[in-house]
């Protein structure tokens, strides 16, 4: 289990990181779908984001946002180009070593929740230390330790069929802040929820921002996009370039 | 993630689709049973024959006429000639002309109605000599067996099996009554112990008194020298093949036979008998098992079944589980710890109902027939239903772990 002490020091505004959580370069990723003709996704991108940095990427459908969001998680691995992960080169890991770097390195929040329908909140949130084979008792504290974090301590024996859907991506939140990630990717984190619960959620994130954590965020709805710090657009494979400066930017607070 | 975290999420998955764990489990639940039953009623009928064969008696060769043929040509079957003799048997306790063989009770059959006061009763009467309770390995509850000296003298006594005592007697005690057969007085000298019963009758109830006295008294005219059976006793285990020669050739030359082909008689062995009767069963409980094993069987592809829909099912989960860190072994474990649970389950819970069965079985049936439960084939049949889960879930379950992460999360 990492818990990058690097992350708890740094200064509450995010400033250009000295160390990159993500450092894409040149990456393509083709998809070849049986006799169909060939897919490129991703046509070469490179992007870097930060320590602390709250960035988001924003696109179209079919933009490549979403293949880009998958290379990211490791879940799945580009096809030419290089992906360090916290300084790790992720390209040429096996599916076994991969979920391994999920587990440690990456908190997943999505779109639909994915909160198992069978296990309380607490077991939910408790999962991935489950699989990191963390023992029970330091389990135990960490898990109460998340589910407080995202105001969920006197919901920690409900089933998910139980909570608000805000209640449940707090959860889900919870279960990705539960392993101390170096990054946390959300998809679309509030496309299933109404205006409070989104705000809720987005004001969840900022505070995390605040504690150090570094957050990339894959949106289509310019409310979410605009709380980051920093949007990055996607368009036909590419980062679209902003202020002429190539696609690939450090300059927080200028994109807003 | 260790066995224990892997067994608490294959039962918390197990117990959440409840219907379906059990419909499944019931399959293999059937199998075990069937398993478990059908070879204890094998197994029961083997050791019941087999009691029934020892309790003719041990190390007994047994003799009886050969087939006969009515002037009309009309060929009767074994036994049905009346060609054994009481000289015979006298010829056959010879211990020079058959140093091997240790005693010899002919028997002289007659069904008699016994009247004792006003109370009557219908029963195979057995005309015999003194030997014939060790030859029958049989024992008194009661009184005395008739001597040698009242085979002699044709003495009017007799002994009473235990059922026929209590149908004539009651709770009085028989011995010193007298009972009425066939108008002759004899006096009840004795009662045998509980025998039990045979497939052909009753050991229980009868009457036995000295062949001479049935001869003289009850059966009379041309068959007066006939016997029905002659029962003979070897030595030992080891001897009874040499008795059995020399009983035959003994009574191919007081008969005047030139061969074993042309034999009036026939000799048959305990041991064939029991040999011929245990594989029967063998083969019976063999057949009986299979078909158990088959149902086995169908119950094993029920699990497969279940657990490639539950794959396909979860297809979420798994993904959400690999998202978040579960490598392809850790998705493998928890499926195939599902479908051992499944087996183990089904196992246990069948052979619970096999326990059960074999007790409530036999009252059902109707039948004294009991069915043996024995360990080993409890351990092995919860065993093989653990295996079955094991082999019927490892396709699924390196189905669920070869899952891509993003398409399992793509599946809507």
């Amino acid at each position: 289990m990492t818990a990058p002490s690097t992350t708890a020091g740094l200064p509450r505004t995010a400033t250009p990181a000295t160390r990159p959580v993500i450092e894409l370069r040149d990456v393509t990723k083709t998809y070849s779908s049986g006799s169909a003709a060939e897919v490129q996704a991703l046509k070469g991108l490179s992007l870097s984001v930060g320590t602390g940095e709250y960035v988001a990427v924003v696109g179209a459908s079919g933009s490549g946002k979403s293949t880009l969001m998958h290379i990211i998680g490791c879940l799945d691995t580009a096809t030419s180009g290089t992906y360090l992960l916290a300084g790790e080169n992720v390209g040429s890991l096996d599916e076994a070593d991969l979920a391994e770097i999920r587990n440690e390195r990456i908190g997943f929040v999505f779109q639909q929740f994915f909160l198992l329908a069978s296990l309380t909140a607490w077991r939910n949130v408790e999962l991935p230390l489950i699989y990191a084979g963390v023992p029970r008792r330091e389990r135990q504290a960490r898990t109460l330790a998340a589910l407080e974090r995202v105001g969920l301590a006197d919901r920690v024996n409900h089933k998910p069929a139980q909570l608000s859907g805000g209640q449940q991506q707090r959860a889900a939140i919870a279960r990705a802040l539960v392993t101390e990630p170096d990054l946390i990717l959300a998809d679309e984190p509030t496309g299933n929820l109404d205006s409070s619960a989104t705000e809720d959620i987005l004001t969840l994130f900022d505070e995390l921002i605040g504690q150090g954590s570094t957050v990339v965020v894959i949106t289509h709805e310019a409310e979410v996009a605009a709380r980051a710090h920093r949007t990055v657009r996607i368009k036909d494979g590419l980062i679209v370039p902003r202020h002429g400066d190539g696609g690939v930017t450090h300059m927080v607070g200028l994109t807003r | 993630m260790n066995w224990v975290e892997i067994l608490r999420t294959a039962g918390a998955s197990l117990v959440a689709h409840r219907l379906r764990s059990a419909l499944t489990v019931l399959g293999i639940l059937i199998g075990i049973a069937a398993v478990v039953l059908s070879v204890g009623l094998g197994l029961g009928s083997q050791q019941q024959v087999g009691a029934q064969i020892s309790a003719l008696g041990s190390n007994l060769l047994i003799v009886t006429p050969g087939s006969s043929t009515s002037t009309a040509g009309i060929r009767g079957g074994f036994g049905s000639a009346s060609t054994l003799t009481v000289s015979d048997a006298t010829a056959l306790a010879n211990r020079v002309a058959a140093p091997d063989i240790a005693a010899v009770a002919p028997e002289k059959d007659s069904s008699q109605t016994l009247a004792a006061g006003s109370t009557n009763w219908t029963t195979s009467v057995i005309g015999t000599t003194d030997s014939w309770l060790g030859v029958r390995s049989r024992t008194l509850a009661d009184g005395d067996f008739f001597t040698a000296t009242d085979v002699e003298n044709a003495s009017a006594v007799t002994v009473l099996g235990s059922a026929t005592a209590t149908e004539l007697f009651g709770t009085t005690n028989a011995v010193g009554q007298t009972v009425t057969i066939n108008s002759q007085p004899f006096t009840v000298v004795g009662v045998l112990a509980s025998a039990g019963s045979n497939s052909t009758s009753n050991l229980d109830d009868e009457a036995v008194m000295p062949i001479t006295a049935l001869a003289n008294d009850i059966a009379g005219g041309s068959t007066r020298n006939s016997v029905s059976t002659i029962y003979l006793k070897a030595a030992s285990q080891q001897t009874l093949s040499a008795a059995y020669q020399e009983a035959d050739a003994l009574l191919l030359n007081l008969h005047r036979l030139s061969g074993s082909a042309n034999a009036d008689f026939t000799i048959s062995s305990q041991n064939a008998l029991l040999a011929t009767v245990t594989s029967v069963s063998k083969t019976l409980t063999v057949l009986l098992a299979g078909i158990a094993a088959l149902s086995l069987l169908v119950g094993g592809i029920g699990v497969m079944n279940i657990m490639l829909v539950s794959v396909t099912e979860r297809t979420r989960e798994i993904g959400l589980r690999k998202a978040i860190g579960a490598p392809p072994t850790a998705i493998r474990r928890q499926f195939l710890a599902e479908a051992i649970a499944l087996g183990l389950t089904g196992g246990l819970l069948g052979a619970l109902l096999g326990i059960l069965g074999a007790r409530l079985l036999p009252t059902l049936l109707s039948t004294t027939t009991p069915v043996i439960v024995s360990a080993p084939v409890v351990i092995g049949a919860v065993a093989v239903s653990m295996i079955i889960g094991l082999i019927f879930g490892v396709y699924p379950a390196t189905r669920a772990a070869r899952m891509a992460p993003i398409d399992a999360l793509r599946t809507e």
